[in-house]
């Protein structure tokens, strides 16, 4: 195990777990919305900027954890409610590359909104800084954060996975997902499916603008957008279609940036996002429908 | 055949004119006018694949980066080389080429990534088109941001004769719109249209689907590229410069104008970039009417990006709608 390549030990598989277990929410923060409304919300990124930010001003306010938990998860919820009215329900006729476009001038818009509020140094948030302290297990350090993560979204996967399967709102959510005209046909209540789908999305957002700022306090204006980037990339690669294909292609995107940053040698890791993309298009060739999709679903040409 | 020679003449005029009243002004507002004519290029860059094809690309400003990578590396003299870029490699280190050589290589390099790009990911439709052109965007920025032997790395371009003037900036405007009139009159551009139309219908008819569309990506590359080369003899560009903001302000102006026609390519592009210089003079406070208006700074996103929402919420195809120009006003009366 020495050598460049040494570091493909415990330690960095732990952590790429984390980090996939992050991109992993965001991934299905993403997926369900594609699920409901064929839309790719490329401001996903920017929930997450928003909840961030009220994180940021509840530590400058020395408000206690919990208050600054409740602020960022009614910002983004108010935020994305907002966005779901005023962007997606009159975009929902167009064309998924229209309201991919719609929602890259909401990102846009939105960031530059917080570039003149907050200015582009940024805001530090800090009260939960304390879960940044390792554990040790063996010779692993392992971060309380990286733990949480790994926690918060098994938990959210598992309760999705009940609600989606167990309940009524679920049921019409898997409806609407595969045919969302035939569905409405048939008595699913289109507005409400659509409403929750986009408000569990928002939660997500929360948790993981809760996650990333522990990882890295400083907020900026930009918090987010990389991270969405990525995930975009992963949840296509995964498959769009199904929730639990874009769910395991955010993760894996997440895992293995986490390993491959953990194998660059230190000389090279500037170049570790050129290696991921460049995955990307190569898995994309192989598969563009997604790795983890069912076959035979995709676009004729 | 009918030609339809006034959607070429219309655009055309339409850029002459920008190009005579930036004449008339005063050397600082030339700027914006100049500015404005390398939005065009841009953005009929962008159209020559986008809208001819249908296709979604965020990777565009790759080629315009590598344009101005090409062009800006050959055109500092020899003697500042080894000061400014220390550790360029050898070619590229004592080499220096004139203004329009320098902008040849811009287009050419332009044409030979975007074809050696093109000819895997032009198989691709759809969401994953989307995300592989945005992952060549990445890598793109990811490579000419640190590796300083092709470039400045993570300096800014210095030492770059600034020859892009209005003269140029409208010569480059005109290029473009010429060569994607021809391109979208030419047999390759009537056909990529069938199969943005009806993909399947297309490929019955003996359409190569993928061979069309890296016609179509080689081409606009070629004409970002040249964007690019203009840009970096304007002005000291980083790879900041050629990355995400433009992406989005380039198909914000390629959608408001409407992406279907040249027409609206350049009408969006000339569109925003008035507003853009307009709300850029508001940032530093203009009085208007007796009344003075002064704009936080970065209002200009916000504006451009609530204007880009509103266009595709209530008019998707553009404020053109996506048509060319058309001398036959009242036939559309009438309708």
């Amino acid at each position: 195990m020495n050598g460049p390549i040494a570091a493909l030990n415990a330690q960095t598989v732990i952590d790429a777990i984390g980090l996939g277990a992050v991109y992993a929410l965001m991934a299905i923060g993403i997926g369900l919305v594609f699920g409901v409304l064929r839309l790719v919300n490329f401001a996903y990124g920017q929930l997450v900027m928003a909840g961030a930010f009220a994180l940021a001003l509840s530590s400058e306010w020395d408000w206690p954890a919990w208050a600054g938990i409740v602020l960022c998860l009614s910002v983004v919820l108010a935020l994305t409610g907002a966005m779901n009215v005023l962007v997606f329900r009159p975009l929902r006729a167009q064309s998924p590359a229209v309201m991919l476009v719609a929602t890259f001038a909401v990102a846009f818009l939105l960031q530059s909104v917080a570039l003149i509020w907050f200015g582009s140094l940024g805001k530090p948030a800090t009260s939960l800084a304390s879960l940044n302290r390792p554990v040790t297990i063996g010779d692993v350090d392992i971060r309380k954060i990286t733990i949480v993560a790994i926690v918060v979204a098994a938990l959210f996967l598992v309760a999705l996975v009940l609600l989606l399967e167990r309940t009524t709102i679920g049921l019409h959510m898997r409806a609407a997902a595969i045919d969302f005209s035939t569905a409405r046909l048939l008595g699913v209540r289109a507005e409400r499916v659509i409403a929750t789908a986009v408000l569990i999305s928002g939660v997500l957002a929360a948790a993981v603008a809760i996650l990333l700022t522990v990882q890295s306090p400083i907020v900026t204006p930009g918090f987010g957008l990389s991270q969405t980037i990525v995930v975009l990339a992963g949840v296509v690669v995964g498959g769009m279609n199904r929730l639990v294909s874009a769910t395991l292609g955010g993760f894996s995107i997440g895992f293995v940036s986490g390993l491959l940053g953990g194998a660059l040698p230190t000389g090279q890791s500037q170049y570790l996002p050129s290696v991921v993309f460049g995955l990307v298009i190569i898995v994309l060739l192989i598969r563009p429908d997604g790795v983890f999709a069912r076959a035979g679903v995709g676009e004729r040409v | 055949m009918t030609a339809h020679l006034e959607r070429l003449v219309a655009p055309a005029a339409l850029v002459a004119g920008a190009a005579l009243l930036g004449t008339t002004v005063a050397r600082e507002t030339q700027i914006y006018f100049i500015t404005a004519l390398l939005a065009v290029t841009l953005v009929v860059a962008l159209y020559v694949f986008v809208g001819n094809s249908g296709v979604l690309s965020f990777g565009h400003m790759s080629f315009v980066a590598v344009g101005a990578w090409g062009a800006g590396v050959l055109s500092v003299p020899v003697d500042e080389k080894s000061l400014i870029f220390p550790s360029l490699y050898g070619f590229l280190g004592d080499t220096t080429v004139d203004n329009v050589v320098s902008l040849a290589v811009a287009a050419g390099v332009g044409l030979v990534y975007a074809v050696v790009v093109g000819l895997p990911l032009m198989r691709l439709s759809g969401l994953a088109a989307g995300i592989a052109t945005f992952a060549v965007l990445e890598i793109t920025h990811n490579i000419l941001r640190y590796w300083d032997r092709i470039g400045p790395g993570t300096n800014s371009f210095s030492s770059v004769p600034e020859t892009t003037g209005l003269l140029q900036s409208a010569i480059g405007a005109l290029i473009a719109i010429v060569v994607a009139f021809a391109y979208q009159s030419s047999r390759f551009g009537r056909q990529l249209r069938a199969v943005r139309e009806d993909p399947a219908a297309a490929r019955a008819a003996g359409i190569g689907v993928v061979r069309q569309r890296v016609w179509a990506f080689g081409l606009s590359g070629a004409l970002a590229g040249l964007a690019g080369g203009l840009y970096v003899h304007f002005i000291p560009l980083s790879t900041e410069d050629v990355y995400l903001d433009l992406t989005f302000i380039t198909l914000a102006m390629l959608v408001i104008g409407g992406a279907g026609s040249l027409w609206g390519a350049v009408v969006g592009a000339l569109a925003v970039s008035a507003l853009d210089s307009f709300l850029a003079e508001a940032e530093s406070g203009i009085g208007i009417a007796g009344a003075t208006l002064d704009l936080p700074s970065g209002s200009r996103l916000i504006v451009v990006g609530f204007l880009m929402a509103l266009v595709l919420i209530l008019r998707p195809s553009g404020i053109t709608g996506g048509r060319e120009f058309s001398l036959a006003w009242t036939g559309r009366m009438r309708r």
